[in-house]
């Protein structure tokens, strides 16, 4: 029994919660303007979520700094896509994010008190773990355009900040 | 050369307190969550103004919890030293921004 339910656990911690696709091929810059907008779309919409939910002060600044910050960085993405006349591309990791994300907030959804904000931002620690891999090892190495690039490296260091900002909350959540 | 004399009255006149009481105002750049420069010094009674150009809202937070001066996207924000000392600070929104400000009497 304790061996079968940690080989689960074991497999648990293996499985990221947001899952990129792992060997496709190199992203065009309209695809990772699609990725990093949608990844910051599914950010605003789980920090709404906590808003509507959590009554904890510490979770509530740390969702508004979530909205707040995405929108801003959302908006610099759909500004500089205007001026380069870069149409955002839908493909399969922007739908196999929001895929995920929605099956998330369902998740979420059904928790309530200590158990959601808990969830929430352990999703929000994982979730910006994953994206910040990608960002380094997948999405700046691959952009052509030098605004994009830039962009997504600002990207970085704001979602480095946001994570490191979810460790804390989590840590004082325990 | 100036004789030693001149020199002397010349301090004397403009008196010992007047050079310190100077107080200056030191910029600071939070830029692509970063700050510029990272480590200041100062003197207590100058004011450190952080000049926000980003488009998100930042904090700069003494890791003693001294003080906690929050900038407005696209704002500044200032803060007169009144004490003497070392003191690390950091972003609350944005922990990985970090600074230091060394203020000496």
């Amino acid at each position: 029994m304790f061996v079968k339910s940690s080989a689960l656990a074991f497999v648990l911690c293996l499985a990221p919660t947001f899952a990129f696709a792992q060997g496709a091929a190199k992203p065009t810059d309209p695809q990772i303007a699609h990725i990093a907008y949608t990844a910051g779309a599914i950010d605003i919409e789980a920090g709404k979520q906590a808003l509507t939910k959590s009554q904890s002060k510490e979770v509530r600044a740390f969702a508004e700094s979530m909205v707040r910050d995405h929108e801003a960085v959302n908006k610099q993405a759909l500004d500089l896509a205007k001026k380069l006349n870069v149409t955002p591309a839908d493909n399969d990791t922007s739908r196999s994010l929001a895929k995920q994300a929605a099956d998330k907030k369902a998740e979420l959804a059904r928790l309530n008190g200590a158990a959601f904000d808990k969830a929430y931002v352990a999703n929000e620690v994982a979730f910006h773990k994953a994206v910040n891999g990608a960002l380094e090892t997948l999405l700046i190495p691959s952009a052509n355009n030098a605004e994009l690039k830039g962009l997504l490296q600002t990207g970085l260091k704001l979602f480095q900040g946001h994570q490191q900002h979810a460790e804390h909350v989590a840590a004082a959540l325990k | 050369m100036a004789p030693r004399w001149m020199f002397l009255t010349m301090l004397a006149l403009i008196g010992p307190g007047s050079i310190s009481a100077h107080a200056d105002t030191i910029q600071v750049i939070v830029d692509r969550l970063a700050f510029s420069p990272t480590e200041v010094q100062a003197k207590v009674g100058d004011t450190i103004e952080w000049v926000n150009k980003d488009p998100f809202a930042h904090t700069a937070t003494a890791t003693s919890r001294a003080w906690d001066v929050a900038m407005a996207p696209g704002h500044a924000a200032r803060l007169t030293l009144t004490k003497a000392g070392v003191e690390d600070y950091f972003c609350k929104y944005h922990p990985n921004m970090k600074g230091r400000v060394t203020t000496v009497p």
